[in-house]
């Protein structure tokens, strides 16, 4: 097991170079330079131009401004937004906590409906149940979160007037962030209403951002619980009399769950991904959101520094997920 | 089940939506979120936006005009040759008091000579502060304009310049020409801190700032001892990116007013009864620059001929989808000095074909057309646009050749004159007409230079000097009117659009103006 934990985690490193190399020539690739894209069609004077340049390193050689940029990762330096002039790694702090908070409600909300989804079309198998969960779960994974979440705002918030548009919370409440998180720091303000206006706000972006990965988790589970069922144990249990419960929801289900967890595993690198695009629509003021603005002006540092720091999260999550489908089947780590 | 919805909707948001009718605050839902709060060292009309409701300048523009009026300076004195110019400061302004920080006096000349040596002089403790970058004086030419900045007495300043420059009280009611606190900022260079004075705003302006969350929301409250009288309305930015979400907010009563609607959703605005779609020509210029110094170019039979050739109306009605204003003039008609009795060429492809007969080119030639990579605020389209006036030269046996590049190196190339034909644009500054007709003065028409006509016409760029060094509006006016007459008939460029700007307000906002500088101010705006 500590031999199988040291390998997944000396991987990280090389990865690590390679992200950081990959965001460092495609950003250089995008055509538009910070600099220019400040200026618009004014233009600045040859020489202001090269001061600049000068001043950001972006006169350097590229493969020299890539080299001093991973000395500078080495040195827990990520760099310095070129608009806001503060660090990287302190906008992402106070960022992340608002897309950690969302892309939690929609794992819940993903695994809580996808899991019963799947194991209620498992055991109804060929039914019009199954058909029609299926057929939901299809729809869902190939709606584009763009026009899904437009739709939802259309329909909730304009037509019906249930749900706000976006943003985190109603702006009439006022008080400072303390976790970061609205929910907890709504109830920890004493603001009547607070709460619930927080809550209201996480609706419709819970929703959109869980979509996909409720519709993967529910098909998941739909297959490994049919594989499941299929096997001598399940028979033996059933020929023992246990009721269909015990069966399904003790024996089969705990079993089925080891593929689901690697699924929901990969699912966060894909809930990351959602949440640029649902942050966007939302106004969610979480790392999504700020890495589409730093795109639009071109903020080197912020882009390198985010998608490096967001790959982190999503590479430790999945070394998590490997360790727990180790311990809940334990064959995994001698197989490796 | 209309019983049931209400229902429902109640409980799901009690003490949510309900509230925001009850305070009395304005929700502009802005677009993005800003760099900082210095107007200083901000370029983008975001961030600018964003600060200008804390700070004043010396002289100001009247609110949904370009007209300049008194602000913090009560009057002015020009002497004779224009050099000299004696601001009168407003006595009895407060600064607001932020967290850390309480004024202990009024505005005063100190403010002023601080606000410009932090961007002009380089041994000024905060020149270097928060990148030290001030792109808009020094695009505005001030290091060069200046030459001193003196302290008469507390409430009088003079300004020297090294020669008369008539734009340059528009230049100031610029927002890079912001008075800060100088009290304010000895006391952050006191505490080791410098950059709070960008990031937490203290200025003399109608609204106090309160917060900022980034991505979030801007708050800012009325400030009571605003020395222009106190805003009816608290001020909250509802930083709102994408702009079907900003209408759908407007739409519900979340926002009172967004800047820059999806030009899909115009339709559905309009038609809401809640809401008016406010409009505005832009203080802007799409235009497709004939270089004069090519053939055969160089021949106004020629650039006559492509312009009856192109048909403008189709330009406007499939690029701008009807959110522009067909161009006849260089200047935009919301600034002053437009001379309105030009009659624009029409569409006409006889005459087209007659002039190309007398320039010897009745059988067409071929030359390039080229195009701007990028969507800009007076040219949402430039490679359609480009389509559509091949396709109207093609008629004339014009075969063009269509070319793009990056957008910095788009610039660069046409600024250096390997175009025959190019489009590019241009947004005021100031509303000062000079701004725009610089574009085809001499000294721009140099390799590199913003001219992309390159053309030089020694009675128009007379003109352009002489009204630049006088500052007699009445004169200007006149001289202004002339220019374009001269640019009518020498036709240097096609003017294409004037894009037309919209902005959606709810019916209960009142005194509510559409700048045609792009601004969204709110000093004096209430809620019904």
């Amino acid at each position: 097991m500590i031999g199988f934990i040291v390998r997944r985690v000396l991987l990280v490193i090389p990865t690590f170079v390679a992200i950081a190399f990959l965001t460092f020539v495609a950003i250089r690739l995008v055509p538009g330079d910070p600099i220019e894209v400040r200026t618009g069609e004014r233009g600045i004077s040859p020489e202001r131009l090269a001061y600049f340049r000068h001043e950001l390193g972006l006169d350097q050689p590229v493969w020299k401004q890539f080299l001093d940029y991973l000395w500078q990762l080495a040195h827990g330096n990520f760099g310095t937004s070129l608009s806001t002039h503060a660090p990287v790694l302190t906008e992402f702090a106070t960022l992340f906590p608002a897309t950690l908070e969302l892309a939690l409600c929609a794992m819940i909300f993903a695994v809580v409906l996808g899991v019963p989804a799947g194991v209620i079309a498992a055991t109804r198998r060929g039914s019009f149940i199954d058909y029609s969960l299926m057929g939901v779960a299809l729809t869902g994974f190939s709606m584009p979160i763009f026009w899904w979440g437009l739709l939802l705002i259309l329909f909730f918030s304009v037509t019906l007037g249930w749900t706000p548009v976006s943003g985190r919370i109603d702006l009439l409440y006022y008080f400072e962030p303390v976790t970061g998180f609205m929910l907890i720091d709504s109830l920890l303000s004493d603001q009547d209403g607070a709460f619930l206006s927080a809550l209201s706000h996480l609706i419709l972006p819970t929703i959109v951002l869980g979509t996909i990965p409720l519709a993967t988790i529910a098909r998941m589970t739909r297959s490994a619980m049919l594989e499941v069922l299929g096997e001598d144990y399940v028979r033996t249990a059933r020929a023992k009399g246990l009721s269909p419960f015990r069966i399904v929801g003790i024996h089969a289900l705990r079993n089925a769950l080891i593929p689901v967890v690697t699924v929901i595993g990969l699912q966060v690198g894909m809930l990351m991904a959602g949440a640029v695009l649902t942050e966007y629509i939302f106004s969610w003021p979480g790392i999504g959101t700020w890495l589409i603005e730093s795109i639009q002006r071109r903020d080197y540092p912020v882009l390198q520094g985010g998608i490096l720091l967001v790959s982190a999260i999503v590479i430790l999550i999945n070394i998590l997920v490997d360790l727990l489908y180790g311990v809940l089947n334990p064959r995994i780590r001698h197989a490796r | 089940m209309k019983r049931f919805t209400g229902l429902l909707a109640a409980t799901m948001l009690i003490g949510g939506l309900a509230t925001a009718a009850e305070a009395k605050t304005l929700v502009y839902c802005a677009e993005g979120s800003p760099e900082n709060f210095n107007p200083q060292i901000n370029t983008t009309g975001t961030s600018l936006d964003a600060a200008r409701p804390a700070f004043n300048q010396l002289v100001q523009f009247e609110p949904g005009t370009t007209n300049v009026i008194p602000g913090l300076a009560e009057k002015w004195d020009v002497s004779p040759d224009g050099t000299v110019i004696t601001f009168h400061l407003r006595k009895g302004v407060k600064f607001h008091s932020v967290k850390g920080f309480t004024p202990t006096r009024d505005f005063n000349a100190d403010d002023v000579i601080f606000s410009f040596d932090r961007q002009w002089k380089k041994d000024n403790p905060y020149h270097d502060v928060s990148g030290g970058a001030y792109d808009y004086f020094n695009d505005m030419g001030m290091p060069d304009l200046l030459k001193s900045i003196e302290k008469i007495d507390d409430y009088t300043v003079k300004f020297t310049l090294t020669r008369p420059e008539a734009p340059f009280l528009a230049n100031l009611a610029m927002d890079f020409a912001t008075i800060l606190s100088a009290e304010y900022a000895d006391a952050m260079l006191k505490a080791g801190t410098p950059e709070q004075v960008d990031q937490v705003p203290v200025g003399t302006g109608p609204f106090e700032f309160v917060a900022y969350q980034k991505d979030a929301v801007i708050r800012y409250k009325a400030f009571p001892e605003y020395w222009g009288g106190a805003p009816k309305i608290d001020l909250v930015f509802a930083i709102t990116k994408d702009p079907t979400a900003r209408w759908a907010k407007v739409q519900n009563g979340e926002c009172h007013v967004m800047p820059y609607p999806n030009p899909a959703d115009l339709t559905a605005i309009g038609k809401d009864p809640n809401v008016d779609l406010m409009q505005q020509p832009g203080l802007n210029i799409g235009y497709l620059a004939f270089n004069v110094t090519k053939k055969p170019f160089d021949d106004k039979r020629v650039r006559l001929a492509v312009t009856y050739a192109i048909d403008k109306d189709a330009i406007l009605k499939d690029v701008y989808l009807g959110a522009g204003q067909p161009a006849k003039n260089f200047i935009p008609p919301t600034i002053w000095g437009y001379n309105d009795a030009i009659v624009d060429y029409p569409h006409d492809v006889e005459k087209a074909k007659e002039l190309l007969k007398e320039a010897g080119l009745e059988n067409g030639f071929e030359t390039d057309l080229w195009w701007m990579p990028v969507q800009r605020p007076y040219n949402p389209n430039a490679k359609r646009v480009a389509e559509i006036i091949q396709s109207d030269l093609e008629k004339l046996n014009i075969k063009s050749t269509l070319v793009s590049y990056e957008w910095g190196e788009y610039r660069k190339r046409l600024q250096a004159g390997e175009h025959q034909m190019g489009q590019l644009g241009w947004t005021g500054d100031n509303g000062d007409p000079d701004n725009f007709f610089f574009l085809l003065g001499c000294d721009a028409a140099r390799e590199g230079g913003q001219n992309l006509s390159k053309w030089c016409n020694k009675d128009f760029d007379d003109k352009l000097k002489k009204a630049k060094g006088t500052f007699d509006k009445a004169e200007r006016t006149k001289l202004y009117e002339e220019m374009q007459v001269i640019a009518h008939d020498e036709v240097p460029v096609f003017t294409i659009a004037h894009s037309v700007v919209f902005e959606p307000v709810r019916k209960e906002v009142v005194g509510y103006k559409v700048s045609p500088l792009g601004r969204h101010e709110f000093q004096d705006v209430d809620l019904k």
